[in-house]
């Protein structure tokens, strides 16, 4: 399963290395978003760095709408479901191998984002241990339920507008649990930061568990 | 080999299949024939375990596709309209994971590729790029490296040129020869009752006739 899941991940991965839409479209369309909402509050320095945390997940999950559409309009292509369905992967491989793809990808874009908000946000670190831990649990959870809803809408005709309609209210959680974790790691609140972690990681495994159940008859229904 | 029975199959709520009886040996080339819409194409995706046969009984490679549509999916090779090609890939690329799925190594995918006389210099072009003939030998190549015990094609010439055609037809004798079954679907009479050893005709989603060629 794993060697099959690797091998998915692989492929999802070259396709972006030939193509770098995350590195040239998606992730300055976060930058972009950052900066729009620097000039929306008047660069109050003070607001900003309140608000640094939410916004950084903020554009971390419409940069990762764009990521997870693209990564099943490829399979739409050409009659690539049908050659992913021939090539005797498990479902299961084919669920966790995208989904390792998209958490390299929205690991990049975390990366260009966090530097965003250094910039433009004068962001500082207390907890660099708590900010990396909730940053992959933050990402996992993306990564996970955005393959299960990316294939979830793939089937359908009006996927680009479906997909963040069923992917943003499920992952409301994960933006709260990401905001308070960041805040705690960049010293805004005192908040239980490692508590919002772990619910984070908690998302993650329920994801997980629902997409090797739900992956099988979504890629052969869909 | 294949061994339907009344199989019927739904397109939707309107049945693209409507009871078919087809029976398939090991080694056969059978060319499936019929206006649009007799469901030649659905006949080769039920086969393939892509469209669920819903009623009677269907046997690919002695597995009941009722029961379980993925275990054979490994042992079968399909052309469909579509070339199944990453746009954005490399030619090597897809070859390469197209022969990793199914554990093929570097030696068999630079055969492939010789079979299907595509020159080197293409590896490091993403397939968006090449002609339609082209992105149609690619995908003949990366159908040779599974090593198919069934062969599924829909109007397999289509995109290529003269040369092509020629390399295609040789291909399925040959696979024909060393024991795999193919069945095709194309609407170049003469060129695929060449290939072919039996013809079936479908209509309504139905066998209408079935005969042997010379």
């Amino acid at each position: 399963m794993w060697r099959d899941a690797l091998l998915v991940a692989g492929k999802d991965l070259r396709i972006e290395l030939r193509a770098r839409v995350t590195i040239t479209q998606v992730a300055p369309l976060g930058v972009l978003i950052l900066v729009v909402f620097a000039f929306a509050f008047n660069a109050n320095a003070v607001l900003l760095a309140q608000g640094a945390a939410g916004l950084y997940w903020v554009a971390v999950m419409f940069g990762a709408v764009l990521i997870i559409q693209r990564a099943f309009d490829v399979e739409g292509d050409d009659g690539n479901q049908d050659a992913l369905r021939l090539s005797g992967f498990q479902p299961g491989s084919i669920f966790l191998g995208k989904a390792m793809a998209l958490a390299v990808q929205l690991l990049v874009l975390q990366t260009v984002l966090w530097v965003g908000l250094v910039v433009f946000f004068d962001v500082g670190v207390v907890d660099w241990p708590l900010l990396g831990c909730a940053g992959l649990a933050g990402t996992s959870t993306i990564a996970v339920c955005g393959t299960l809803y990316g294939a979830l809408a793939a089937g359908v005709s009006v996927r680009d507008t479906l997909l963040p309609l069923l992917l943003l209210p499920v992952l409301a959680p994960a933006l709260l649990a990401g905001t308070r974790a960041f805040e705690a790691a960049t010293g805004v609140t005192t908040d239980a930061g490692w508590n919002w972690t772990g619910l984070l990681f908690v998302m993650t495994a329920v994801y997980t568990v629902a997409g090797l159940a739900a992956f099988g008859p979504l890629v052969e229904d869909g | 080999m294949i061994g339907f029975e009344g199989a019927v199959a739904l397109m939707g709520r309107f049945p693209a299949l409507a009871g078919v009886d087809l029976m398939v040996s090991a080694g056969e080339r059978v060319l499936l024939q019929g206006p649009n819409g007799a469901g030649k194409t659905s006949l080769l995706r039920a086969v393939a375990g892509l469209l669920p046969v819903v009623a009677g009984t269907a046997e690919v490679l002695g597995q009941d596709l009722r029961a379980d549509r993925r275990g054979v999916r490994r042992h079968i090779g399909m052309l469909g309209h579509d070339n199944h090609l990453y746009a954005d890939l490399w030619v090597r690329d897809h070859m390469r994971f197209r022969a990793a799925a199914v554990g093929a190594d570097a030696q068999e995918v630079a055969r492939a590729m010789e079979l299907v006389e595509l020159p080197s210099r293409l590896w490091r072009v993403p397939t968006r790029r090449l002609s339609a003939g082209q992105r149609r030998r690619v995908a003949l190549a990366a159908l040779l490296v599974r090593r198919p015990r069934l062969w599924l094609l829909d109007e397999p010439h289509a995109g290529l040129d003269a040369r092509g055609r020629d390399v295609l037809d040789n291909l399925l004798l040959e696979a024909s020869s060393a024991g795999a079954t193919v069945v095709f679907a194309s609407h170049e009479v003469e060129r695929a009752q060449a290939v072919a050893d039996r013809v079936v005709d479908l209509g309504g989603g139905r066998v209408v006739g079935d005969r042997r060629v010379a």
